[in-house]
């Protein structure tokens, strides 16, 4: 059941989208073609949907630590965009340097810049008891701010007549194209994987992803058990940033190149709904993160072959969210079925 | 009308819908739920009401119509959590996505339209009154809606059985319901209740702000709403404070950059969020009050033995 | 279930193939990237505006199409691929941010033809072109001298790029030239489109005391609030007369309709060359709308000013200017050249903010 009703989800989504088409005059058919099969059908398009997913994937394996332990981190997209931020530090201040290990390099210092910002909720966590939902969401506007005032102001290219952005990378801080020939993705979806991957390894096979596990379903047991909640809530923190700054620095290094105003469209947001989709299983949301890329490519693809509007496309990707979160109900039901035999009475 | 006044008088519509918001959101989490689609259901509100608005030519309808559609917009994520006991977060989201979508759809046909304002209350004599009169007696309705909601919120939840209730379940559902309270049809109403205040700031945003349709128009308010409930502690007076600093602060940024202060103004637009995270750890030291406040059941799915 | 799925999906993509192969054969297919959404009563509405004269022009002759609300930067790249490939003949992309992801798109597709809009790149297939929206802003500051009592405008501007520069700069020297002492109060909001933040930055301005307001935003918060507090004030982008019919002193229209059906013609006829259009009143790019709410000598010399501008008599830009720190910038009788203007990080003398850097 939990992985049918997803699927169950889908194709409840799928009619009401049909219908919804239909009501708006367009071949519901050709609107589910246009949506689900032609983003897959070329090989090009395959890449950028891989493109798209690599960050998702990425900050959305991170979060389902975060939430498995109670740890209410929605600020992904600000520590995501410090990632970006301090992995540009080599090539936009220092463009001198060149060598193979420019790349690796900004890889990890867009991991510490992510984890050195979710730091900050968790320290305000711990140290002041401070809500993390209210930190980690005002630090997103604020990291706008400082990445907007960086590219307009100090790190503005000095040849591109004062818009905002600086410096193309080189060649060698650029993430390489994993098949040049067919598209544009590059190794970023790999890095997604292969981290979504050592996650479940630490939930599933370690002793670490055991204590989230307890500290999240009951903090007293955990008391008893001798762990340690402030750690926790530092690890959690801190993993998650590591995700979202290794995103922020691969979508930087990759798809763009060079440091603008943006380097989001909110992906930081939408791994949240990758988190949950998933079932806050690291492996789940290599495949929530893939099927939501693939709703925005597929809104695309709609508002060309159908001329569709931009916020036909955005309703139908809620209606498939909401669809997909109803059908949980159906697994909840055996869940519940199985905890009441555990949990004892009173325990609650 | 002097300076002080008129910066009055903006602060205070800068803040109106923002309080409004954040107290429906506050009986919600209240009851122990979370609804993070503030955001949506405010902009079905400012759609609605201006739809309304404009097909009647009444801007009271236009109210009545933003609260309705917030309200029928919340009833969309209370089936979902309440009913089927789906994941809140994820939910609150998904529902943010679809009430852009959906507004921007339903308002195309009046994008560009001008707009009715619901218009200023004036008394004679009081409201010339200098400094307190346009504040206390020339604003517009919606104001003094937000001023009754924060006393009338505050009564009900602790000063009314029912609201005492509303608070058992939201600090535990298990043992209210075991006592026999139905959990789930407080909640429903706390979530419709949520989604109405929103709706009706939404409202405020179409018919009183900036009397008009245009898509995304909450422009990111119904998050601020949401991070003003926590601000808060869960108090409404505290909303009432947090609200107004908010938008104190906001237009505060503006008169600088007016009178010329060189400062960058990006780190002037990041001082609201910058003194909200402040704010918020100087009222998080002191620990017992906040974890007084906070309902333990947030965020949590009831699910009823059967 | 994933069986019939894939079924329904093959029946569909048969049907849908069929029906596109037959329509594609001799229609000029042009199409737009939007960065906002078609309706936004600004920026990409007066684009779109432009996109359904082109289609009205043409009629059965060319097929348009459109994709809105796409995000700057990489993501962009996907939606001009996929325009490319899906047979346009002519692609427009409608805003800065647009501009690296259409040269790297192009470079892929030499046989389709491409402009970017406000950028400054250039390729054997890709063609820039904008608007010199400044010269409208010009007069703008000339009915600001003449109306205004106090001798102080406000400016709400977005964000600080040379376009917008620019257009502070023509606002104030077209100020000076009436009124040498006319001062200008800027407020940056950091954004294109929040209608309640515009309408906030134009109470905070009339608060300080300024009568009359003009805005480098796209939404009508900041009109609106001029009429409720009877100050004057200038549309952006579209005509904002709708939002205040006693407000509105006049509007930089951007009207990209013509230029799109020459462009498009151009393509029929296979003269299609890849340039760089700056153009400016004189081409129709960007008309004033009527000049209204003002006394009759304003209006005259307004129109004077515009036919001087179209005629080439007047460039706003034209010394001597010099820059707010007080070193000079233009020479007696010297006229910017578009090199330096395409870049303006500097503000004249007379404007009363530090411009962000």
């Amino acid at each position: 059941m939990t992985y049918l009703s997803p699927i169950i989800g889908l194709a409840l989504a799928l009619i009401a989208g049909a219908i919804m088409f239909s009501f708006l005059g367009k071949p519901p058919l050709g609107a589910l073609y246009a949506y689900f099969i032609e983003p897959v059908s070329e090989m090009w398009s395959v890449h950028e949907l891989l493109i798209k997913a690599a960050p998702l994937i990425l900050m959305g394996a991170g979060l389902c630590v975060c939430y498995q332990s109670n740890n209410w981190n929605i600020g992904a997209e600000g520590q995501m965009i410090m990632g970006g931020m301090a992995g540009s530090i080599l090539p936009v201040l220092f463009p001198q340097i060149a060598g193979p290990f420019v790349l690796p390099a900004m890889l990890i210092m867009g991991v510490i810049g992510g984890m050195a910002y979710a730091g900050i909720p968790a320290l305000l966590k711990t140290k002041f008891k401070t809500n993390e939902i209210l930190t980690s969401l005002m630090l997103v506007y604020i990291a706008q701010l400082i990445l907007d005032w960086t590219v307009r102001g100090p790190w503005r290219n000095p040849h591109g007549l004062n818009f905002p952005e600086t410096r193309q990378f080189d060649a060698f801080a650029r993430l390489p194209e994993m098949i040049p020939a067919d598209g544009r993705a590059n190794f970023g979806f790999v890095i997604a994987v292969v981290v979504a991957l050592l996650i479940w390894v630490l939930m599933a096979k370690t002793m670490k992803g055991f204590q989230v596990k307890v500290i999240g379903a009951s903090p007293r047991a955990a008391k008893f058990a001798g762990f340690d909640a402030k750690n926790m809530v530092f690890f959690a923190f801190l993993l998650a940033g590591a995700t979202a700054g290794l995103a922020g620095i691969v979508e930087v290094a990759g798809a763009s190149g060079q440091l603008r105003t943006t380097i989001s469209p909110g992906y930081g947001f939408t791994a949240i709904i990758v988190a949950f989709l998933g079932r806050l299983n690291p492996i789940g949301a290599i495949v929530a993160g893939l099927v939501l890329a693939l709703t925005f490519l597929g809104g695309e693809a709609a508002q060309i072959s159908l001329g569709v509007s931009d916020k036909v496309a955005r309703v139908f990707q809620g209606l498939i969210l909401f669809f997909v979160l109803a059908c949980d109900t159906l697994i909840l039901y055996r869940i519940r079925f199985v905890a009441s035999k555990i949990i004892p009475k009173g325990a609650a | 009308m002097g300076m002080t006044e008129a910066i009055l008088l903006t602060i205070a519509t800068a803040a109106t819908p923002l309080l409004i918001a954040a107290l429906g959101e506050l009986v919600v989490e209240r009851s122990g739920v979370l609804n993070l689609g503030v955001e949506g259901m405010m902009i079905m509100g400012a759609v609605g009401g201006f739809a309304a608005a404009s097909l009647t030519g009444n801007p009271w309808i236009g109210i009545l119509i933003a609260i309705l559609f917030g309200a029928i917009t919340s009833l969309a994520f209370a089936f979902l959590t309440l009913s089927l006991a789906a994941n809140q977060v994820a939910t609150g989201l998904a529902l943010t996505i679809l009430g852009l979508g959906l507004s921007g759809l339903i308002g195309e046909p009046f994008v560009g339209q001008a707009g009715i304002k619901l218009s200023n209350i004036s008394i004679p004599v009081l409201t010339d009154l200098p400094l307190v009169g346009p504040l206390l007696f020339g604003q517009d309705p919606i104001f003094y809606m937000s001023i009754a909601l924060v006393i009338g919120v505050a009564w009900f939840l602790f000063r009314t059985r029912f609201g005492l209730t509303l608070r058992s379940i939201g600090d535990n559902h298990i043992s209210a319901h075991a006592l026999g309270i139905p959990v789930l049809r407080y909640r429903y109403f706390a979530v419709m209740f949520g989604g109405a205040c929103a709706g009706l700031a939404g409202g405020h945003l179409s018919l009183v702000y900036t009397p008009q349709w245009v898509e995304n128009m909450s422009a990111g308010r119904g998050w601020i709403a949401l991070a003003l409930v926590v601000f808060a502690s869960w108090r409404p007076a505290r909303v009432l404070a947090g609200a107004y600093l908010f938008g104190a602060v906001s237009i505060g940024q503006l008169h600088a950059q007016a009178l010329g202060v060189g400062v960058p103004s990006q780190l002037l637009t990041a001082l609201p969020y910058i003194a909200t995270i402040v704010v918020l750890v100087l009222i998080s030291q002191n620990v017992r009050t906040t974890l007084i406040n906070t309902p333990a059941m947030l965020g949590r799915a009831f699910v009823p033995e059967r | 279930m994933r069986k019939l799925l894939i079924g329904i999906a093959g029946i569909a993509a048969m049907t849908l193939g069929m029906a596109s192969a037959a329509v594609a054969a001799d229609k000029t297919k042009v199409c737009f990237v939007y960065v906002g959404s078609k309706t936004d009563g600004g920026w990409t509405q007066a684009h779109d505006i432009g996109r359904m004269e082109l289609q009205a022009h043409f009629g059965d002759k060319v097929e348009t199409a459109f994709i809105e609300n796409v995000a700057e930067g990489p993501q962009a790249t996907a939606v001009i691929e996929r325009f490319a490939r899906a047979k346009c003949d002519l692609i427009f992309t409608t805003s800065f941010g647009f501009m690296d992801p259409t040269l790297e798109v192009a470079a892929k597709f030499p046989d389709v033809k491409f402009e970017h809009a406000t950028g400054y790149k250039s390729a054997d297939n890709v063609t820039s072109y904008n608007s010199r929206f400044y010269e409208g802003r010009y007069i703008q500051g000339q009915i600001a001298a003449k109306v205004s009592e106090k001798g102080v405008a406000g400016y709400i501007a977005s964000f600080p790029i040379p376009e917008v520069v620019q257009g502070i700069n023509a606002f104030t020297l077209g100020a000076q030239s009436v009124n040498p002492d006319f001062k200008l109060k800027v407020v940056w909001v950091n954004t294109w489109f929040d209608a309640g933040k515009e309408a906030d930055a134009a109470k905070a301005l009339i608060d300080q005391g300024v009568d009359i307001l003009t805005q480098h935003t796209d939404s009508t918060g900041p009109m609106q609030v001029a009429a409720e507090h009877g100050v004057k004030a200038f549309g952006q982008a579209s005509d904002m007369i709708a939002a205040g019919p006693e407000t509105q002193l006049t509007a930089i229209i951007d009207t990209w309709g013509a230029y799109y059906i020459k462009r498009t013609q151009a393509v029929m006829d296979g003269t299609w060359a890849t340039q760089s259009t700056w153009d400016g009143l004189v081409d129709g790019i960007l008309q004033m709308a009527p000049y209204t709410n003002m006394p009759d000598d304003v209006k005259s010399m307004a129109a004077a000013t515009e036919a001087a501008i179209i005629s080439g008599e007047l460039h706003p830009f034209t010394g001597p200017v010099t820059k707010q720190d007080g070193s000079a910038w233009l020479t007696d009788g010297e006229v910017a050249e578009d090199g330096v203007l395409l870049g303006l990080n500097f503000y004249v003398a007379g404007v009363d903010d530090q411009l962000p850097q």
